[in-house]
């Protein structure tokens, strides 16, 4: 069979969604955040909301995303994507508002944000990205690592008595009012991606009802921070963090 | 059609942004500027105008929904006063290094640390030498009349939209509180959707067919692009140099000595000028309104012909500083200044002019 035999249309079986760019991720082999922009991308495809969507990068591993989606983006401060995204929602109130934030960036130095747009109620998603660590700046503890976890910032393991504990920012979120829908989801089998698209796909449906904010954990690795490989990082995260951090709604709308 | 309204210089702000098309207000309260987030939060324009007004959870917050909002390529503001516009310095920065137009206003009151509600000018350094990180400019209005709030609004966001940059009008708790006699404008539009894609083609309006996605950032991890933006901002801010100083003079012609001062000082010195007259003391004032790009040309031209120039300020002395720059130490430069919220008082000054 030749080469033009096989690119035939009625042979294509995936493409690559033109809502993420051709540009090289820099994320490491093995990361899962290729994988949740895809998904991501591939939803806003499929809705036909490409010149609609407006996204808000973080400051962490993500604070590049805007390289990859290919809508317009805003890279926003640490922590302060909630705020950019509240005044984006009220000016362009029919449009597909996202933040795309890490654990540190949403669940630490931007907790502020993060629960007052949740509880304000703004239609907009936020996508939260939750690996346990600081990848970025080197694996440094986040207030999601777990305890006895070993970062650079706590080389003898988490003490909780030193350093206290970690958080489940999702489950305070899923007390606030203004939060609608409230997942949490992995994507390190096949079959878990495909149940997280489902979930992304929610999420933006609900921005088309006006119901209110959208929350979406994703528990992911960190196999640099970890320092683990790939598919060991996947075991570990199933092992220590899905027991802390368990899969399933929290909370959903009708 | 024009009307004449009375009004606190904190409500001229509110009622100015109303009326000037602004499309979003992002705020904190603070004293002594809350009244322009209770006024905005009384004529409810998101009814008439479509404007929004919210109160944030913070002055962090604040200013990154103005960031947000300018990244759409919305006409969007905040307002603070001292400790508040601390916690903005960050988000300025950011907005500096994106390119965006923005405008923000201090109410300025007495520090450092909580100090107090009194009116200060103690912010000038941090406003026109940076007061977040990197090299970047503010372009600074200061208002001497509750006139002046009023027209500086829309004016700050002129040179904000022309500039791509953030705007500062720089009070204090007198300009804010005081009621005067306003001329406020007929209400201006919006503009639409449509009219910002099509003359703001950087805003983030959402990825059309018909162009490549905008992205809002200063992140430049390359070094020597991150030096690229440098010096398109650094470009940019010569060209504000060239064409936007702003200031006023008063009775320099005769004078063989001169004030130097802004705002609420501005406005106690012209009482000094009658009394300083009054005693044969050949005084002249020189008002700068922008504060940066600042007034240097004409405070040298006039200032290096005096025996004497007194630099005015509620602080201990900062704005004295662009004043010696100005004449090059080529004349005797002093300071007087209260600080702490206290306002000077003409004969104070007067006696301190005197010791020239």
């Amino acid at each position: 069979m030749t080469k033009e035999e096989i690119i035939k249309p009625e042979n294509l079986v995936y493409k690559k969604t033109p809502v993420l760019t051709n540009n090289v991720m820099h994320y490491c082999p093995g990361c899962g955040h290729g994988l949740i922009h895809r998904l991501i991308a591939e939803v806003i495809e499929e809705m036909d909301i490409q010149d609609k969507s407006i996204g808000v990068a973080p400051v962490g591993c993500a604070v590049l995303a805007y390289n990859y989606f290919n809508v317009d983006c805003i890279q926003a401060a640490h922590g302060r994507a909630p705020a950019l995204a509240t005044a984006i929602n009220r000016l362009y109130p029919e449009h597909f508002v996202f933040t795309y934030q890490g654990d540190g960036d949403l669940a630490a130095i931007g907790t502020a944000e993060t629960i007052h747009a949740c509880n304000r109620g703004e239609n907009i998603v936020m996508f939260f990205v939750n690996n346990g660590i600081y990848g970025m700046t080197g694996g440094q503890m986040a207030p999601t690592t777990l305890k006895d976890m070993k970062t650079s910032t706590s080389p003898y393991g988490r003490d909780l008595n030193i350093m206290g504990n970690p958080l489940k920012i999702t489950e305070l979120i899923a007390q606030l009012p203004g939060a609608v829908y409230v997942t949490r989801q992995a994507v390190y089998t096949p079959a878990l991606a495909r149940k997280c698209k489902k979930a992304i796909r929610k999420a933006f449906e609900n921005i088309k009802l006006k119901q209110g904010t959208s929350f979406v954990e994703i528990v992911s690795n960190c196999n640099s921070g970890w320092k683990l490989p790939p598919v060991k990082s996947n075991e570990w995260l199933e092992q220590n963090m899905l027991l802390f951090y368990p899969l399933g709604d929290l909370k959903i709308n009708n | 059609m024009k009307e004449l309204r009375l009004m606190k210089g904190n409500e001229a702000i509110a009622e100015a942004a109303i009326r000037c098309g602004c499309d979003g207000y992002f705020g904190y309260p603070i004293t002594p500027q809350s009244e322009i987030l209770e006024h905005l939060m009384k004529e409810k324009p998101y009814e008439n105008t479509g404007m929004v007004v919210l109160q944030a959870e913070s002055e962090v917050a604040s200013i990154n929904m103005v960031y947000g909002g300018a990244s759409v390529g919305k006409k969007v503001m905040t307002t603070s006063s001292s400790p508040g516009i601390s916690l903005m310095q960050e988000g300025l920065s950011y907005i500096s290094g994106a390119e965006l137009p923005a405008l923000v206003v201090n109410v300025v009151r007495g520090g450092p640390g909580l100090g107090t509600i009194q009116p200060s000018q103690a912010d000038y350094f941090q406003t026109v030498k940076g007061g977040g990180h990197g090299d970047y400019r503010l372009i600074t209005l200061a208002p001497a009349s509750v006139q002046e709030m009023y027209d500086f609004v829309e004016l700050g966001f002129d040179l904000a939209f022309k500039y791509r940059a953030p705007v500062m009008i720089l009070t204090d708790g007198i300009i804010g509180q005081v009621m005067e006699k306003v001329v406020v404008d007929d209400y201006k539009p919006r503009w639409t959707e449509e009219y910002i894609a099509k003359t703001y083609p950087w805003a983030a309006t959402g990825k059309t067919k018909l162009r490549e996605r905008n992205i809002v950032t200063s992140l430049y991890l390359e070094s020597a692009r991150q030096e690229q933006l440098n010096k398109t901002l650094q470009a940019k801010y010569k060209v504000v140099e060239e064409n936007e100083i702003r200031y006023e003079t008063f009775q320099c012609e005769d004078a063989e000595y001169l004030l130097v001062a802004y705002g609420s000082s501005a406005r106690i010195c012209q009482k000094v000028l009658q009394l300083a007259r009054a005693e044969g003391i050949k005084v002249g004032l020189i008002r700068p309104i922008t504060l940066w790009p600042y007034p240097t040309k004409i405070i040298h031209e006039v200032g290096t012909k005096m025996k004497g120039i007194l630099s005015v300020e509620m602080n201990a002395g900062q704005m004295i500083e662009d004043v010696k720059l100005a004449v090059e130490c080529k004349v005797p430069v002093k300071h007087y200044g209260r600080f702490g919220g206290i306002v000077p008082t003409p004969s104070e000054i007067l006696d301190a002019l005197k010791t020239l």
